[in-house]
C-alpha cells in the first residue's frame, strides 16, 4: 500500500525528469555520434582529442579550485557549526547574501576589481605596490570559481558537521585522544559525505563554466565550456562536434565521482548527492 | 471594499496608459493612409533585432516600437540576439518563428542560400526609393530581392592618443607592434579577427585557401603575447576606462566611445578593411509576410531612420534620412569616410562550411594556444590520476586487514 502511493507522488519528478533530463542527454548522445545526415561516426568523438589541452586544462584549474574552497570552507564550516544558534543562523545568511544577486554581475564586479586601474591595483599603489597584472590570468580565473562556489562546498559540509554530536568529541577527549586525533579519526571521517557533495558541487559547475573565463580569462584561457559555446555560437555551427565536446565532459566528471565515492566506499551515504 | 480597490487600481493603470501615449512624439510618415491597412484586427509581428539597436524612446528620441503600434495598430514582439551566429542557431533549430531579423551581410547570403529567409514584395514597401543603390545591390544580395540594408558602418583601429603614436595608426601593423605589449584588445569572435590578420598578409578578408587561412592563424598565435584580451563588448568599458589603448571595432561604437572618453580615436587602415551592411531580411516561416513588410517601410521612413541611426550611431544607407541628421553628423569622418577608404573595403561573403569550420578550428587553435604551457602536463595529471586511485585502494585494503584483525 505504502509503496503504492509513494510512487504516485514521485510521479510527477518522474515525468519530469523523462522530459528535461533524460531526453536531452538522449539527444546529445545521438547528435554526438551522428553526422548531418544522420548517419552513424565516431569523427566528432575523435575530434574531441585535439583539443586535449583545453580539457586538461579545465580539469586542473576546476581542481584547484576546489581545492582552496575545501581548505576554505571546511574549517569555516566546523567553527560555524560549533556556534550557538543565533550566530549560526547569521553567519549562513552571511554566505547565501552574496547568492542573491545575479552571478553575471558579482563576476563583472570582479572585473573592476582585478582590473589595471581597477580598485585593488589603486589601493595597493597607495602604500608604493604594484601595478599587478591580475586580470586576464588563469588565477583570475580560479579567483571566479572560488568565489562563485564557495558556498555550494560550504552548505553541505555545514549540514553534515551540525550532525556530528558534541558529545562524540567530548567522549573521544575523555578517551585520550589528543586534538588531532579527534580531528583525523573523528571530524574527517564523520563529515566526508558532506565533503564529497561539496567537491562535486564545485568541481562540476567549475569544470564547465565558460562565462568566468571569459569574463576573467580575457578569453585567452578558452576552457572546455567555451569551446563547447563556440561550436553552437561560433562562425561555424556544428552542434555535432559540441554534443561530442559535452558528452566526453559528462564522461570525464563521471570518472572523477567514481574516484571520489571510493573514499567512502563502505561507510554511511548520508547527505550524500551522488 | 474590494470592488473601491479595483477600481482603483484600474484608474491608476488608465492613467499610465494615458501619460505613455502622451509622451510619444508623432512621427510624420510619408504615406499615412498605407498604414491603416491592419488597424484593428489585433495582430502581432515579431522582431529579432540586436542589442541597442533600435531608438526605444530614450534620450528624447522617438520610441520606434510604440510608434508603429500606435500608427498601425500592430503589436510589436520585440527580443534581441548578441551576435549573427546566435541568431543564426536560433532559426535553425526551429521551434520559434519570427517575421523579422536583422543579420549582417554574410549571414544574410547564408540564410538566402539554405533558404531560410524569403523575397520580399517591394509594392509593400515604397519607401525603398530613399535608399542608397549600392547598399540595396549588394555582393551578398546582387538583386536586392532579399533583404533591406539598415544601418552599416565599418572595422578601424580606436586609439588612446595619449598613449597611441598618431603614426602607427594607418596601418594593421599597429596590433602586432611590440612597443604596444598589453595594451592590445582583441576581436573575441573568429571572422573578425581572422579578417584582420588576413588583410595585413595582403590576403582577402573572404580567402578560402587553407594555406592563407594557416599563415594568419601563425600570425595571430604570434600576437597573443600582445594581446590583453579577447573581447566583444567589454571593449567599450576597456577603452574607455583607459585599461586598454588599441582596439580593432566597429566605427558607430567608436563614436559612442569617444562621447565617453575624448581621449579616444578612430583610423582605418591602408591596408583596406571590413565593410558591414546589417540588413531587415523577413524569414522563410514568417506568420505575418505584409505586416512585416509594414514594418520594414516603416523603418524606412526618413524621420524614423533619422532618429534610429541617431541612437545607434552607426551609419544609415538612408539618403533622406541622411539629410535630416545635424551636420556635424553629415561631415563626420568617421561614420561617413569618403568614397576614396570606401573603395578600398571588402564586405564579408558566406564562406564554404568547411572554410567556416577549418577557421574556427584555427582559432580554438589560438585561444588555447599557452605559451607556458608544458607537454609534460597531460602525463604528469595522468601520474597523479594513478597515483590517487592506487592510493585510496591500498588504503581501503589496509582497513579491511585491520578490521579482519579485530
Amino acid at each position: 500500500m505504502k509503496t503504492k502511493y509513494s510512487s504516485l507522488f514521485s510521479l510527477p519528478y518522474l515525468i519530469w525528469s523523462l522530459i528535461f533530463i533524460i531526453v536531452p542527454m538522449g539527444l546529445v548522445v545521438v547528435f554526438a555520434f551522428t553526422t548531418e545526415s544522420g548517419q552513424f561516426t565516431l569523427d566528432y568523438v575523435s575530434q574531441v582529442g585535439e583539443y586535449t589541452s583545453v580539457l586538461v586544462r579545465s580539469v586542473w584549474l576546476a581542481a584547484i579550485a576546489t581545492v582552496i574552497c575545501l581548505l576554505i570552507g571546511y574549517p569555516l564550516a566546523f567553527i560555524m557549526s560549533r556556534m550557538p544558534g543565533f550566530q549560526q543562523r547569521t553567519m549562513l545568511m552571511l554566505i547565501m547574501l552574496p547568492m542573491w544577486m545575479n552571478f553575471l554581475l558579482r563576476t563583472y564586479a570582479w572585473m573592476t576589481i582585478l582590473e589595471k586601474n581597477g580598485l585593488l591595483n589603486k589601493l595597493l599603489g597607495l602604500v608604493g605596490l604594484g601595478p599587478f597584472d591580475m586580470i586576464n590570468t588563469q588565477g583570475a580565473v580560479v579567483l571566479g570559481m572560488v568565489y562563485n562556489y564557495l558556498p555550494f562546498m560550504i552548505l553541505p559540509l555545514y549540514s553534515i558537521m551540525t550532525k556530528i554530536d558534541n558529545r562524540t568529541i567530548e567522549a573521544a577527549q575523555d578517551l585520550g585522544a589528543n586534538t588531532k586525533n579527534v580531528f583525523t579519526r573523528i571530524v574527517i571521517p564523520m563529515s566526508m559525505p558532506g565533503i564529497s557533495t561539496g567537491i562535486t558541487m564545485v568541481f562540476v559547475p567549475s569544470v564547465s563554466t565558460f562565462i568566468i573565463s571569459r569574463m576573467l580569462g580575457g578569453g585567452g584561457n578558452l576552457l572546455i565550456g567555451d569551446l563547447i559555446d563556440l561550436q553552437f555560437l561560433g562562425n561555424a555551427y556544428n552542434p555535432h562536434l559540441g554534443s561530442a565536446i559535452s558528452l566526453v565532459l559528462m564522461v570525464l566528471i563521471l570518472l572523477c565521482m567514481s574516484v571520489l565515492n571510493q573514499f567512502n566506499g563502505d561507510e554511511d551515504r548520508e547527505g550524500m548527492l551522488l | 471594499m474590494k470592488h473601491f480597490l479595483c477600481l482603483i487600481l484600474c484608474l491608476v493603470l488608465l492613467c499610465a496608459c494615458c501619460v505613455t501615449a502622451f509622451a510619444e512624439s508623432e512621427v510624420e510618415v510619408v504615406d499615412e493612409d498605407y498604414y491603416t491597412k491592419f488597424q484593428g484586427q489585433d495582430i502581432s509581428i515579431s522582431v529579432y533585432n540586436w542589442g541597442e539597436y533600435i531608438s526605444d524612446g530614450s534620450d528624447g528620441l522617438l520610441d520606434v516600437n510604440a510608434a508603429f503600434e500606435e500608427l498601425t495598430g500592430i503589436r510589436v514582439l520585440y527580443t534581441t540576439f548578441a551576435t549573427n551566429e546566435e541568431l543564426y542557431a536560433k532559426l535553425k533549430s526551429g521551434g520559434t518563428s519570427y517575421d523579422i531579423i536583422i543579420p549582417s551581410d554574410y549571414m544574410v547570403a547564408r540564410m538566402i542560400a539554405e533558404d531560410m529567409v524569403q523575397p520580399l514584395n517591394f509594392e509593400n514597401i515604397p519607401n525603398v526609393r530613399f535608399l542608397d543603390e549600392q547598399y540595396l545591390y549588394t555582393d551578398f544580395d546582387p538583386e536586392g530581392a532579399y533583404s533591406v540594408p539598415y544601418t552599416w558602418g565599418t572595422v578601424g583601429i580606436i586609439y588612446n592618443t595619449q598613449y597611441v603614436d598618431e603614426e602607427d595608426t594607418h596601418s594593421w601593423d599597429i596590433l602586432w607592434d611590440e612597443r604596444y605589449m598589453g595594451e592590445i584588445l582583441m576581436f573575441s569572435n573568429s571572422r573578425d579577427s581572422f579578417s584582420i590578420a588576413l588583410k595585413r598578409l595582403g590576403y582577402s578578408m573572404n580567402s578560402t585557401s587553407e594555406e592563407e587561412l594557416r599563415d594568419a592563424c601563425e600570425s595571430l598565435k604570434d600576437q597573443k603575447m600582445l594581446v590583453q584580451a579577447y573581447v566583444m563588448d567589454e571593449i567599450f568599458d576597456k577603452m574607455e576606462g583607459e585599461e586598454a589603448m588599441i582596439a580593432p571595432y566597429y566605427a558607430g561604437d567608436a563614436i559612442t566611445m569617444a562621447d565617453e572618453n575624448p581621449n579616444l580615436a578612430f583610423s582605418i587602415p591602408d591596408e583596406g578593411t571590413n565593410r558591414f551592411i546589417d540588413s531587415i531580411c523577413i524569414p522563410s516561416n514568417a506568420k505575418q509576410k505584409e505586416a512585416a513588410e509594414m514594418y520594414i517601410n516603416f523603418l524606412c521612413e526618413p524621420e524614423v531612420a533619422a532618429q534610429n541611426i541617431e541612437f545607434i550611431g552607426y551609419s544609415t544607407p538612408n539618403l533622406a534620412a541622411y539629410e535630416l541628421l545635424d551636420e556635424d553628423m553629415q561631415q563626420n569622418e568617421i561614420a561617413y569616410p569618403s568614397q576614396e577608404v570606401l573603395s578600398n573595403t571588402e564586405a564579408f561573403v558566406f564562406l564554404p562550411a568547411e572554410t567556416s569550420t577549418l577557421m574556427d578550428k584555427l582559432w580554438t587553435e589560438v585561444l588555447s594556444n599557452d605559451e607556458n604551457y608544458s607537454k609534460w602536463t597531460i602525463p604528469a595529471f595522468l601520474l597523479v590520476g594513478i597515483l590517487f586511485s592506487i592510493g585510496i585502494n591500498v588504503r581501503r585494503m589496509l582497513l579491511k586487514k585491520k578490521e579482519n584483525m579485530m
